[in-house]
């Protein structure tokens, strides 16, 4: 460090200008850096491949004794039944209800939350309530589940006596809450990012600050917010826990969130649990319906990521 | 105060009475009274971070949105104090319009920015009339009637602000404020939005905040030369620049500082 910078005052007389020194050594540093860097994500890049390979190649096997056709347009999923049908439109569907449901809730009460913290709350305020509605975030599913259950589910059939024990509305209810920190803490971030400029523009032609927040900022916000509501539900989607616990185990075609419904996750949770032999088609539903799960929730994070991209061009 | 602050006779639209602005501690603008008269031109100059743009932006109340802000004395705006007691700061807006420095345009159609303070106000009118006259009176039209639906943000810079001249037009307010509405633009862009400040001379009074001394002279009928918050000398233009009575004042204009 010190010799090339010696070097400095001079460097049209040295013929070896004081760049040159050190850059052989930099170069082999940063060889190994880029090497390490690399591998790090050689490792998840590798695993993911590995994952959607299994799902692939187990599914193949699945649809060599399922038609395709059936597998996508059936409205019955019963593998384990003695009438066997391996229609997946049920699961499917009850994957779809929950996640709208959940989306329900969550996508208003995140919203308005994320509106409150940007344009609302003051510094002192926002600095305490972020991180403690991020702590919802961080409350072990199972722990939701078990209060969807134990707390929302009789609270609902106080409301509808015939409501059954298990049902969607309850799990969307809780996985609603549950997601409302992503929804507010990614839109508020899109908010935020809105230049200060924009929100005296619409001060000064008389808007109010609600106005200056719902036809200004977020607009503005439009496709972070919407990236958000998309990431939230491909999330809604995933989740298990909840689903599992409280939305019950009956695969069926209801848009009725009182009814007991099973999801693509339930399912799969429920079946990789039980001792289905190895290589038998029941065995096998497991990784055609993983597959379906895959494609549904790459297919809602494909769509946030054009979505995101739009939305980088905005003040660039 | 001196005679170095010569308020203009006539009818008088905004006044400062003993107005400072303090941003936490630091008193930014320092007991300034002064009277801007009706339908006139009144251009605020001085160095940077000398109290031009708190001056001006006491005026439509947008110093309110700064946290830890605070204003004493008076601003009156037809003699009454827009600091009083039930004054509300949206109304002050919607009759006080504000251009600022950079463009700022809504990431909307540039139909969509000359209505919208027409839409929040409850305008009533022909929207397709008054776009075409807010954009006509900004000198825009002719460039832009062909792609009203156009983002905002494809226009050229010096479109921009006087989309944005239009936009605070459109709200037809009684009194403009712009703050160095000219600092990013060239020559010509300049040159068009210092007509439109002429001509807006018949309806509106403008206050107007620029760097450019030529600027203040081409345009305004009064100037206030500012200086470390305080206004240390305010009065006719031509008076201002040919005959400075201030010490602070020649050296600023004639080049010596700032
Ligand atoms: N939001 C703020 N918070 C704290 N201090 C501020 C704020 N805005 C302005 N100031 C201070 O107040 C003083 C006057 O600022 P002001 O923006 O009015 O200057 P100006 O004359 O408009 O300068 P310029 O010509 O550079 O725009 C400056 O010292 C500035 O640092
Ligand atoms: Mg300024």
């Amino acid at each position: 460090m010190t010799a090339p910078r010696a070097s400095l005052p001079t460097p049209a007389h040295d013929s070896r200008s004081w760049g040159e020194i050190g850059l052989e050594k930099r170069h082999s540093n940063e060889r190994r850096i880029g090497i390490l860097l690399i591998a790090a994500s050689a490792v998840s890049i590798l695993t993911t491949v590995g994952i959607v390979a299994v799902l692939v190649f187990e599914s193949i096997g699945f649809f060599a004794e399922v038609s395709v056709w059936e597998f996508l347009t059936g409205t019955r999923w019963t593998p384990l039944f003695e009438s066997k049908s391996f229609g997946v439109l049920p699961l499917l569907m009850g994957s779809l209800l929950v996640a709208s449901g959940a989306a329900l809730v969550a996508l208003p009460i995140g919203l308005a939350s994320a509106i409150y913290l940007s344009e609302y709350a003051q510094d002192g305020v926002r600095r305490v309530l972020k991180p403690v509605l991020e702590v919802l975030a961080g409350i072990p599913t199972v722990v939701y589940g078990y209060f969807a259950l134990l707390y929302v589910t009789p609270l609902l059939r106080t409301v509808w006596p015939n409501a059954d024990i298990f049902n969607a509305a309850s799990a969307c209810i809780v996985m609603g809450i549950m997601i409302v920190p992503l929804v507010s803490s990614l839109s508020e971030d899109a908010m935020s990012a809105v230049p200060r400029s924009l929100r005296e523009g619409a001060y000064a032609l008389g808007a109010t600050r609600f106005e200056v927040a719902t036809r200004t900022v977020v607009p503005a916000a439009l496709s972070g917010i919407i990236a958000s509501f998309l990431l939230a539900i491909s999330r809604a989607i995933g989740e298990t826990m909840i689903v599992t616990i409280a939305a019950g185990a009956t695969p069926q075609m209801t848009l009725n969130p009182l009814r007991s419904v099973q999801t693509m996750t339930a399912y799969i949770a429920q079946t990789s649990m039980g001792e289905l032999p190895h290589g038998t088609v029941e065995y096998r539903t497991i990784f055609a319906v993983g597959l379906t799960l895959f494609c549904v929730t790459l297919l809602v994070n494909m769509v946030s990521g054009v979505v995101l991209r739009r939305y980088r061009e905005v003040y660039e | 105060m001196s005679e170095a602050i010569r308020n203009p006779a006539g009818p008088v639209e905004l006044e400062a009475r003993e107005l400072s602005v303090l941003y936490g501690e630091t008193r930014a603008l320092k007991y300034v009274s002064l009277k801007i008269p009706d339908r006139q031109v009144v251009s605020f100059i001085g160095p940077s971070g000398c109290g031009k743009s708190t001056l001006l932006r006491c005026f439509n109340r947008m110093n309110d949105l700064i946290p830890g802000v605070k204003i004493e004395g008076e601003a009156l705006f037809q003699g009454r104090n827009l600091y009083g007691t039930g004054v509300d700061a949206v109304d002050v807006r919607r009759r006080i319009g504000m251009v600022f420095q950079k463009p700022n345009p809504f990431p909307k159609s540039i139909y969509d920015n000359v209505v919208f303070g027409p839409k929040i106000n409850g305008y009533k009118g022909d929207f397709s009339e008054l776009v075409e006259r807010s954009l006509r009176q900004a000198a825009l039209w002719e460039e832009v009637k062909d792609r009203l639906e156009a983002n905002a943000l494809s226009l050229s810079g010096g479109q921009q602000q006087r989309l944005c001249i239009a936009r605070a037009l459109a709200v037809e307010p009684e009194v403009l404020l712009m703050d160095e509405p000219a600092s990013a633009l060239d020559p010509i862009a300049t040159q068009k939005i210092e007509d439109l400040i002429y001509d807006l001379k018949q309806d509106y009074t403008v206050v107007i905040v620029t760097h450019s001394m030529q600027q203040a002279a081409r345009v305004s009928d009064h100037t206030a030369f500012l200086y470390m918050g305080e206004v240390v000398e305010y009065g006719p233009t031509n008076e201002l620049f040919t005959n400075p009575r201030e010490e602070r004042t020649e050296a600023y204009i004639t080049g010596r500082f700032g």
